[in-house]
Formats: structure tokens, C-alpha cells, sequence
């Protein structure tokens, strides 16, 4: 799943960016390898990755995007991304396989192109048509003044009917479902001025609007490649979270363990998992013993013990042993993905939220059609002149047409979502930055999202120095989190273990100067089981030791904490996990509304609940069973570290493991709802003054020109306030 | 004022030049990392010789 894949239903036709005519995926050309590299910032990165990769055998060339941070590399079909991965990292290179097939950009954004070929056609044709225009202001005559008004239609209207395409697209798509939106006066504004002027010329006329009707044109089509541009930037960088995890398991042919993509496995396919290792496919355990750890799909922190014929869901981590699995449904039918979808099409808050834009554009076209014909009734009945009346109504819609208004929005999400994109957050939506502005309630999923979902050991000197030691040098051999939690505390001199053997599901046991020592799960050790994360150390037969951890804390959260209830929010810890550690955390970061035990349909109906009753909900959260709380939430973030559904689902990710950018990002939508009200305030200002000389039949191709780039200069301008 | 019948195509035509040049740039894909360009310029590698 990736953001690509969700083709979002037309909100509003206008914010459909026009799809590009070729598809955007093609098969992955065979040897065509592309790494990110999170890493590199400078001209010697540049220099170093592509020497040191094309110096590599088997490579043909090697190209460094630094805007994106990755390297495509063209190799030879035998060469394979981990040995690119392990090349680039002895030279001091972090680097990551990225699955080509999930990144739509991957052969250049193709819509952007589009866009600026017809913005750089536009602006082409506006500054030829400006230059010519600027000698019949200054006065040109007769057949001086028919000749540059020739030659203007003559760049003009081609270049509309090429430049203004998106406009007459999205605006015919909104008529056709009876609907109006920003589009409709923007394609009519441009048509009649088109048509006004020809006739205008055609009849030797004074006044043609040809420059007028292309710097609307312009100033629109740079409105929309920014909000293009916007939301490109943000959702290549949602697709490359995705195309990280690429898809492979190991399948059993013949006894011989083959890598092979998960998309490729079928039903009664053996598969192999290695501990630490997620399932790619739900299956049933046909050997091995194991711990699993589910807290991506239930919250749950403590790992569940399997053996065979435990069935399996696509998600889950691997702890300890190997297990090998029969594929019970394909990849595509898993229960990850059959979630995923379900977000997908559900019907979701975003869907029926209407946008400030949206909101403006429905008072604003009827008004302004209507004022047009008011216009022209009023002056055809004065005047009797079909000619004159048609010429001031038209001119009415080309001064009132929304330059400003078309820019009011994407400035603003612009530069508030590269100032966002800086500190570590992505916005995956357009109007997440709107809702983002409204909410009244903060949720948080516990597992992963308030912690890190690493457990730490609590009061390491609490515990005597041998037990302690001898338990660090034990779980040295255990991929088990339990076990590298005790193995990252330093410690020197632990004691030598032999025969150290790992009891997949259970712990290890090993021998200390002969005696059998053993660290594992309580029942295995034999002793009482603990409401607690912990694990139990057994010296021979003396009574065993329990360790018991806790979740660390996020770093930033307790802040974070301070400063949102600070800003008067309500705070809710909702989450699947036991009432004792739910209740842990909640009081170290100060949280007093606390639902644990919560199954993922709980939290949707508590989100419901409060929406009934007039709260707008932030929703923060990282695992599968969260998904349809992020989904039904007013708006919703994830961290980057959640599971791919989570954040399909979600609007905003935050990249980094700190989650301190939360408050700024609240702060950051007020400042750019603000902005985006005065915007549409400053446009508003700009047609009062103008509009009273188009009704009064004053309005000159002059003035036209000059209000409307004086209006988009101060909107532009004004956004660049954001905060 | 018979200059511009000269004046006003070669305007278009060097404009309309300009504009062609543009369109190459895009399919090539020279917009495609301007963060990486404005780095590479500053690069040492062929500073000698031009790149082989």
C-alpha cells in the first residue's frame, strides 16, 4: 500500500490534479537498483557515492539525486542492492534498498512537468502579449492599435487553449455533476475574455482583454504547480517510507531456502521466518517454536509464545526461533492488507470535510455569475446596446476573477509545509493543515507512539551485580527485545557462559562453572508468571530472579505533554495493551483520561463518541489497530516508524523519533489558517474596490492588469508570514 | 513604424527560442534535483578536464 495507490475521491474536481497521460509504474527495468540515502547533504557526498559505486564491478553508471536523497544505480542484472548497501557503507555511506515499483517518481513527476510546460508557455505568451499591450495603453491608433490586437490573438488564444486546459478539465468535471466550483468562473472568466477580445478586434474595437486573460491564466497555473509541488514533495517522501520495507520472504523449494518477493507466493507455498524477521503472509506454524511479538496489530507490549500449528498474521514479529509457515492466504489477501483496503475505501472525515477554498468558491462563483448578469440586464436596459452590456458583464468576471483566490490556499500550504518538511513532518493531505487547526482533543495509542516500543530494564541497581551480569552475558545470545534491552546495558568482566543453547518460545539455557544457568520466561524457570514485562533468571536450583522492564518513553513526550495541555487540550491514552502498563505511562506523562484492553473497534466507537458530541479529534497512532481510529479521527498522525497501513491512513507523519514537531505543527496550522482568512480577506478588499468601476463600465484592460498582479503580489507575500 | 513589421517576429521567434529551450531542459530532466545541481557545480572532479 502506498499513498500512490489511493487514488483519494474527488473532494472537490478542483483539487484533482490532472492525471498524467502514460501510466506512472512500469515493470522495474531489470538491474535498475535505486538506495536511499538518508544521509548525504554535499557536493563531496555526490562525488563519493558515485565514485565509489562506479568503481564497482558490474555497474554501468551511478546517479545521485541530492533533492531526494537517492541514488539510482543501472548494474548489471547480477548485481544485487545488499551488496551496493554493504559497498556504500564501508565508505561511511548509510544506505537502504527502496522497492522502484512503489516510487511513482521514480522516472521523473510527470503531472509537475506537465504543469510547468503549460505554465512555461503561459508566461511565455503573457509577456509577449504585455509587451504589445503596453503600446496601446500608451496610446496606439487605428490600424497601429488593430495590428498589435491581431498579433496578440494570434499568441493568445492558442496558448489558452493549451495553458488553461487543467481549468476547463476540472471546472467541466464540476458542471457535469452539477456542481460549481472555483473552476467554473475561472473557465468562463478565460473563454469570454478570449472571445470578447477577438470580437473586439475583429471590430476594430478599443478595449481587448488578451493580456488579461493569459495573466490569469499564468498567476492560476503558478498557484497549482505550488500545490502541486506540495503535495508531490510530501508524498514522495510518504512512498519512500513504504518502498523501504521491500516485500521478500524465504520460500522452501526442494529443501533450498529462494528469496522470493511476497507478491509471488501462493496458498500452500513453506516459507521461512528468521527470528526478528515480520511475517509477510498470515500462515499457519507447521515446526518451530517461537515468540511473536503482535503489538503492531493489537497494542499488546508482552510477546505471545507459539508453537505449531498457531496460525499467523502477515504483520507480526519474529522474536526467538526460526518457524517455517504454510501460506494460508496470499499477500494480497492477508490480513494487513485486507485492513489496508478496508481504510481505503471506507469513507472516511477527510472525504466529507470541506475545505476553506471549497468554501469560498461556493459563495464566490454564484456571486459573481450573478453580478455579471445583473450587469448586463441593468446596462442592456439602459443603454440598448447588446455590444456594450455583453462587454461590461464580461469585464466584470475577468476583474472579479479570483487571482488572489486561486493563490490564497496553495501560498499558504506551501510555505507553511515546507516549514513543516524542515523540522521532520510530512503532510500527506491537502486540507490536513485546515483540520489540524480545529481539533479540541488529543488521542494517543500507547504501544509505540507515546513509547518507543523498546523496553528498558527498570532500576538496573536494584539488582544484585552477579545476577545482573550473569543475565547480560546470557541474553548476549538472544535476539529476544527482553534480551537486547539487558544486553545494551554496558557492564565489564560478565562471567564466561558455555554451551549456550536458545530455547526458541522459552529463553536460553546455558553453563556457568558447570551449573545450568537459565533466563527465560517465567514459567519455564518455574516461577510464578508477572502481570509485568519481565524475564526470570534461574542459577541452578535457586530461586529465580525476575527483571522487569518497562516502555521507554518517546523522546519530547513529557514536553509535549506539558505544552498541549498547556494549549487546553483534552488528552486521551486509549490502547490495546493491559491496564497496569497503560496506567504506568499515564502517570509518568501525566494523562488522566486512560481506556486500556481497548480492541481496534473500541477506538473508533470512542472517536465516534466524541465527534457526536461536537469535539474534533486528533488521533495519534502507529499500529494496525489503530487504523480505523486514524481513519475516522478529524485528522490524524503517525509516526514514521508505524506500520504501512498506519500511515496510509493517517495525514501527517513525523519522521524523526521525537515527537516535540507535534505542537509546532498545531501552531504552524493556526498560523496558515489564519493566513489563508486574511488571503481570501486581501482578495475580497481588491475586488470591493474594483468591481464598482467595472459596473460603472470604467474597467480598461489596464486596470485589469494591474489589480491583478498587484493582488496575487500581496497574497503571496503574505503567506510567506506563516509561522 | 514599418520596423516592427521586422521587429515584432524577430521578438516572437527569439522568445519563441527561448521557450523550446526550456521545454529541452524539462525533458531532459534538468528540474529533476535542483539541490544537487547547485552542489555539483561546486564539485573539484573535472576541474582539469572535462568529464570523460
Amino acid at each position: 500500500m502506498t499513498a500512490e495507490a489511493l487514488p483519494r475521491p474527488a473532494v472537490c474536481p478542483a483539487c484533482v490534479v490532472p492525471l498524467p497521460d502514460m501510466p506512472l509504474t512500469d515493470a522495474p527495468v531489470e538491474g535498475h537498483i535505486i538506495l536511499s540515502l538518508p544521509t548525504i547533504h554535499c557536493a563531496a557526498c555526490i562525488s563519493a557515492v558515485e565514485r565509489g559505486l562506479a568503481d564497482a564491478p558490474g555497474i554501468r553508471t551511478a546517479r545521485v539525486n541530492l533533492s531526494l536523497k537517492r541514488v539510482t544505480v543501472d548494474a548489471d542484472p547480477d548485481v544485487t542492492p545488499d551488496h551496493l548497501v554493504v559497498r556504500l557503507a564501508a565508505i561511511g555511506y548509510e544506505a537502504h534498498e527502496l522497492d522502484p515499483s512503489l516510487l511513482s517518481d521514480a522516472r521523473g513527476d510527470i503531472t509537475g512537468k506537465n504543469l510547468l510546460m503549460r505554465l512555461a508557455v503561459a508566461g511565455f505568451a503573457m509577456m509577449n502579449v504585455m509587451l504589445l499591450s503596453v503600446a496601446v495603453w500608451a496610446g496606439a491608433e487605428a490600424a497601429t492599435r488593430d495590428l498589435m490586437h491581431w498579433i496578440s490573438a494570434m499568441i493568445a488564444l492558442p496558448t489558452i487553449a493549451f495553458s488553461a486546459q487543467p481549468f476547463f478539465k476540472n471546472g467541466w468535471s464540476a458542471l457535469r455533476v452539477g456542481r460549481l466550483n472555483m473552476d467554473v468562473p475561472i473557465s468562463l472568466a478565460i473563454l469570454l475574455a478570449g472571445a470578447m477580445s477577438l470580437f473586439e478586434t475583429m471590430q476594430s474595437g478599443e478595449h481587448a482583454y488578451f493580456d488579461a486573460a493569459l495573466s490569469l491564466t499564468f498567476f492560476l497555473l503558478a498557484g497549482r504547480y505550488l500545490d502541486h509541488r506540495t503535495r508531490a514533495s510530501a508524498r514522495s517522501a510518504a512512498q519512500e517510507l513504504a518502498a523501504l520495507e521491500v516485500p521478500r520472504a524465504l520460500k522452501m523449494v526442494d529443501g533450498v531456502e529462494v528469496l522470493t518477493p511476497v507478491a509471488e507466493l501462493a496458498v500452500g507455498d513453506v516459507i521461512v521466518v528468521k527470528p526478528g524477521t515480520r511475517m509477510p503472509v498470515d500462515g499457519l506454524i507447521l515446526t518451530g517454536e517461537s515468540e511473536i511479538d503482535r503489538a503492531f496489530l493489537t497494542g499488546e507490549s508482552l510477546p505471545a509464545y507459539v508453537g505449531p500449528d498457531t496460525p499467523t498474521s502477515a504483520g507480526e514479529i519474529n522474536l526467538t526461533g526460526p518457524l517455517t509457515i504454510k501460506v494460508t492466504a496470499p499477500s494480497k489477501e492477508s490480513a494487513l492488507h485486507r485492513i489496508a483496503d478496508l481504510v481505503a475505501l471506507a469513507e472516511n472525515s477527510r472525504n466529507k470535510y470541506t475545505s476553506l477554498a471549497d468554501r469560498a468558491a461556493a459563495i464566490y462563483a454564484p456571486g459573481v455569475h450573478l453580478l455579471a448578469a445583473i450587469a448586463f440586464v441593468v446596462w442592456f436596459v439602459i443603454s440598448q446596446d447588446l455590444r456594450l452590456s455583453l462587454n461590461i458583464a464580461i469585464a466584470v468576471l475577468i476583474i472579479t476573477c479570483p487571482c488572489a483566490l486561486g493563490l490564497a490556499v496553495p501560498a499558504v500550504t506551501t510555505a507553511a509545509s515546507g516549514r513543516l518538511y524542515r523540522k521532520g513532518v510530512l503532510l500527506k493531505n491537502a486540507t490536513a493543515l485546515e483540520r489540524l487547526a480545529e481539533i479540541d482533543t488529543v488521542i494517543f495509542d500507547k504501544t509505540g507512539t507515546l513509547t518507543l516500543g523498546t523496553p528498558t530494564l527498570n532500576q538496573p541497581e536494584s539488582y544484585a551485580t552477579r545476577d545482573l551480569k550473569l543475565a547480560i552475558a546470557l541474553a548476549r545470545h538472544s535476539a529476544h527485545p527482553l534480551a537486547q534491552a539487558l544486553a545494551a546495558l554496558a557492564q565489564t568482566n560478565l562471567p564466561d557462559v558455555t554451551d549456550v543453547t536458545e530455547v526458541p518460545g522459552r529463553g536460553i539455557e546455558a553453563k556457568l562453572n558447570g551449573e545450568r544457568v537459565r533466563l527465560g520466561r517465567a514459567s519455564w524457570v518455574g516461577a510464578p508468571p508477572s502481570q509485568q514485562t519481565a524475564t526470570t533468571l534461574q542459577i541452578g536450583e535457586a530461586p529465580p530472579v525476575s527483571f522487569t522492564f518497562s516502555d521507554q518513553i518517546r523522546p519530547g513526550m513529557t514536553a509535549l505533554m506539558a505544552e498541549l495541555d498547556q494549549m487546553g487540550f483534552d488528552i486521551h491514552l486509549i490502547t490495546g495493551d493491559a491496564d497496569a502498563a497503560a496506567q504506568d505511562i499515564a502517570d509518568r506523562l501525566g494523562i488522566q483520561n486512560v481506556t486500556a484492553n481497548a480492541l481496534p473497534e473500541d477506538k473508533l466507537n470512542i472517536i465516534n463518541k466524541l465527534a457526536q458530541s461536537g469535539h474534533k479529534t486528533l488521533m495519534v497512532g502507529d499500529g494496525l489497530n489503530d487504523t480505523g481510529a486514524l481513519t475516522a479521527a478529524h485528522v490524524s498522525i503517525s509516526p514514521a516508524s508505524a506500520i504501512d497501513a498506519a500511515r496510509v491512513a493517517s495525514d501527517i507523519v513525523i519522521l524523526g523519533r521525537d515527537f516535540s514537531p507535534l505542537s509546532d505543527c498545531i501552531k504552524t496550522a493556526r498560523s496558515a489558517r489564519a493566513r489563508i482568512k486574511e488571503n481570501f480577506g486581501l482578495a475580497a478588499v481588491y475586488n470591493m474596490i474594483a468591481v464598482p468601476f467595472a459596473l460603472l463600465g470604467f474597467a480598461t484592460p489596464l486596470m485589469a492588469a494591474l489589480a491583478m498582479s498587484a493582488s496575487s503580489i500581496t497574497v503571496t507575500l503574505n503567506a510567506w508570514r506563516v509561522r | 513604424m514599418e520596423i516592427l513589421t521586422y521587429l515584432i517576429p524577430i521578438s516572437l521567434f527569439l522568445g519563441g527560442l527561448g521557450l523550446l529551450g526550456f521545454f529541452w531542459m524539462l525533458k531532459k530532466g534538468q528540474f529533476d534535483d535542483p539541490d544537487g545541481d547547485a552542489n555539483r557545480i561546486l564539485r573539484t572532479d573535472y576541474d582539469d578536464a572535462p568529464k570523460p
